[in-house]
């Protein structure tokens, strides 16, 4: 069976650089890397599949798409798009994608937007691209992605930096767009959560280069249903080191919001036993608990349960 | 072929309306009589700083000699700089390179589609500052129409040789990003010097004189100076070839400059796509 896009042992590695950096007020040259951005990715997308690469930035995925987009070659392994190697034959790969990546400001500024006649734009059609706000280059930016009626398109992080309501649009578009054709296939790179559960037909977490899990949204969080999620509310806690020593608490994560002088704790357990620790623990600290709560396990629980982090 | 056309269109299009969409038609189309006028006026002050210098009495053949030679620098500096940096500014300014290297056009039509526009701007302003020239500062110009054939041929090759020198200019700069604006302004700098631009090259060292028979732009500007200015009687070294042997020198060098710069470019374009540098950018 061919497929819309495999990959068999994908490496990529970036080769150290020097880069200059400001130290105790002087310029000085650190040597980085050399970086394994993709370690060993073996992937198959089929055709008329809405496949989701979720992972942390940094973690490979605009790599991926670049290799695959036929913008960079592999360091070694093989990839295959449409049946044609990325590495050898990459005209007839062209023929057959495009690419949009969000977060850009891209364009030409000084032409118009005339073309621009889907996501709401037809007012702006002769509008100066430069003249348009962020959201709305992102909007054109993504026209120019299904301007050409690709069979395989790439999506990398779309709805970076879209408000709400845009992006929403566009989930919308593309999840009809693949559905409502037969052969249309696409890749979509993002660290949003709820999108990739919401959208994919198949996700592939990734982390460091490597994938972890690759299967359905439903199966990926049956993996870790046995498994029991709790998310805590409580004041602004430093000393997390007691948690990931504590008996039961098979991951944790937690994000801080400085401005409401506030922690955010996400438990993945083996069962509910350990929860009265961890609560005492915190109150013994001297910090107030202002919210329990425990949750189906998500997409990001999945993650957290893989690498013992969150993607922040 | 028709892809590849397509694209040179397309393509010529982009460039002009990048060239031309920054203003006002009216504002634009002054612009681009008076920067030609104004660079005349900076001949103008050249010839009178020589004169000051060496011949107080002045020499009319070295003015004509001068003014045509920049006139027809106009189309180094315009569309060598315009062919060179087609990528440089699609991927450090525009960032758009990414996907338009991705789509199923040959980006090496589209190069030359870009330059296409910076070769019409180019040929206004060369024809508004020899107009100038002839109607206000006494340059003697004089077209014979039977050499009217013999000068779009070569004008046609030597645009060509500069596009050529451009994409293998543009295939480095695939690679680099920090020294590109050197290469720009640095690359028609040497031209300006050793290609009989502003003086001929009998005053050049041997090497100079050698360096410059190397480049065929050297040719190119001897055989339009002969069509165009057929009066100017300055010994350039190169008055022993007949216009036809200079016009063979052009046709050799530009099909040997096309096949080297699909080298370069090609040898650019995989190392830039095996070190991640396509679609770099370094804000510089």
């Amino acid at each position: 069976m061919s497929y819309a896009v495999e990959t068999r042992d994908l490496t990529r590695i970036f080769a150290g650089k020097k880069k200059r950096r400001r130290k105790a007020g002087e310029e000085v040259d650190e040597s980085v890397g050399p970086v394994t951005a993709l370690d060993n990715v073996s992937l198959k997308i089929e055709e008329g599949e809405l496949f989701g690469m979720l992972g942390p930035n940094g973690a490979g995925k605009t790599t991926l798409i670049k290799i695959l987009a036929t913008l960079l070659l592999p360091t070694s392994g093989q990839a295959l798009v449409a049946g044609h190697d990325v590495s050898k034959d990459p005209f007839p790969i062209r023929q057959v994608i495009n690419m949009v990546s969000g977060g850009e400001t891209s364009g030409y500024g000084l032409l118009t937007a005339r073309e621009n006649i889907i996501f709401g734009l037809w007012d702006k059609r002769n509008a100066k691209v430069r003249m348009l706000s962020t959201g709305q280059r992102q909007k054109m930016n993504m026209i120019r992605g299904f301007v050409t009626d690709p069979d395989i398109l790439f999506l990398d992080e779309p709805t970076l930096g879209l408000d709400v309501n845009a992006a929403r649009v566009i989930r919308e578009y593309v999840t009809n767009w693949v559905r409502g054709q037969k052969g249309k296939t696409v890749l979509l790179t993002t660290h949003y959560m709820a999108e990739a559960d919401q959208m994919c037909d198949r996700i592939a977490i990734i982390d460091k280069g490597k994938i972890l899990a690759c299967d359905t949204p439903e199966n990926l969080k049956r993996m870790i249903r046995t498994e029991t999620t709790f998310r805590l509310e409580v004041d602004a806690i430093r000393d997390l080191t007691t948690f990931s020593t504590m008996q039961g608490v098979k991951n944790f994560s937690h994000k801080d919001d400085i401005a409401k002088n506030r922690s955010f704790l996400t438990f993945i357990l083996e069962d509910e036993g350990p929860v009265a620790e961890i609560l005492s623990t915190i109150t013994l600290q001297g910090k107030k608990v202002h919210s329990l709560q425990k949750s189906e396990p998500t997409l990001e629980d999945v993650f957290i349960s893989m690498v013992g982090r969150g993607f922040e | 072929m028709s892809t590849y056309w397509r694209t040179f269109k397309t393509a010529a299009w982009l460039g002009w309306e990048m060239d031309s969409n920054w203003t006002e038609p009216w504002l634009f189309v002054l612009y681009s009589v008076i920067k030609p006028v104004a660079g005349a006026f900076i001949l103008v002050l050249m010839y009178i700083v020589f004169v000051a210098i060496g011949r107080p009495q002045g020499d009319t053949d070295a003015f004509s000699y001068m003014y045509v030679g920049n006139s027809f620098f106009i189309f180094v500096a315009t569309v060598l700089f315009g062919t060179f940096q087609v990528i440089q500014s699609d991927r450090e300014w525009y960032q758009t390179i990414r996907y338009i290297y991705i789509s199923p056009i040959s980006y090496y039509v589209y190069i030359l589609g870009r330059a296409a526009s910076k070769i019409a701007v180019a040929v206004f302003a060369v024809a508004i500052t020899l107009l100038f020239g002839a109607m206000f500062l006494g340059v003697r110009l004089h077209l014979a129409l039977a050499d009217v054939p013999m000068f779009l041929v070569s004008t046609v090759l030597g645009l060509a040789v500069l596009l050529a020198i451009g994409i293998c200019l543009g295939g480095i700069s695939f690679l680099t990003a920090k020294h590109t604006h050197g290469l720009a302004e640095g690359i028609p700098g040497l031209f300006y010097v050793f290609c009989g631009v502003l003086f001929p090259l009998s005053i050049l060292p041997s090497w100079g004189q050698a360096i410059g028979r190397a480049i065929p732009l050297t040719y190119w500007f001897e055989i339009t100076r002969r069509l165009i200015a057929p009066t100017i009687t300055v010994n350039t070294t190169l008055a022993g070839f007949d216009p036809l042997t200079i016009l063979f020198f052009l046709i050799v060098s530009s099909v040997g400059f096309f096949a080297l710069s699909v080298l370069i470019y090609k040898v650019g374009e995989y190392f830039a796509r095996k070190a991640g540098k396509i679609d770099m950018t370094t804000s510089y």
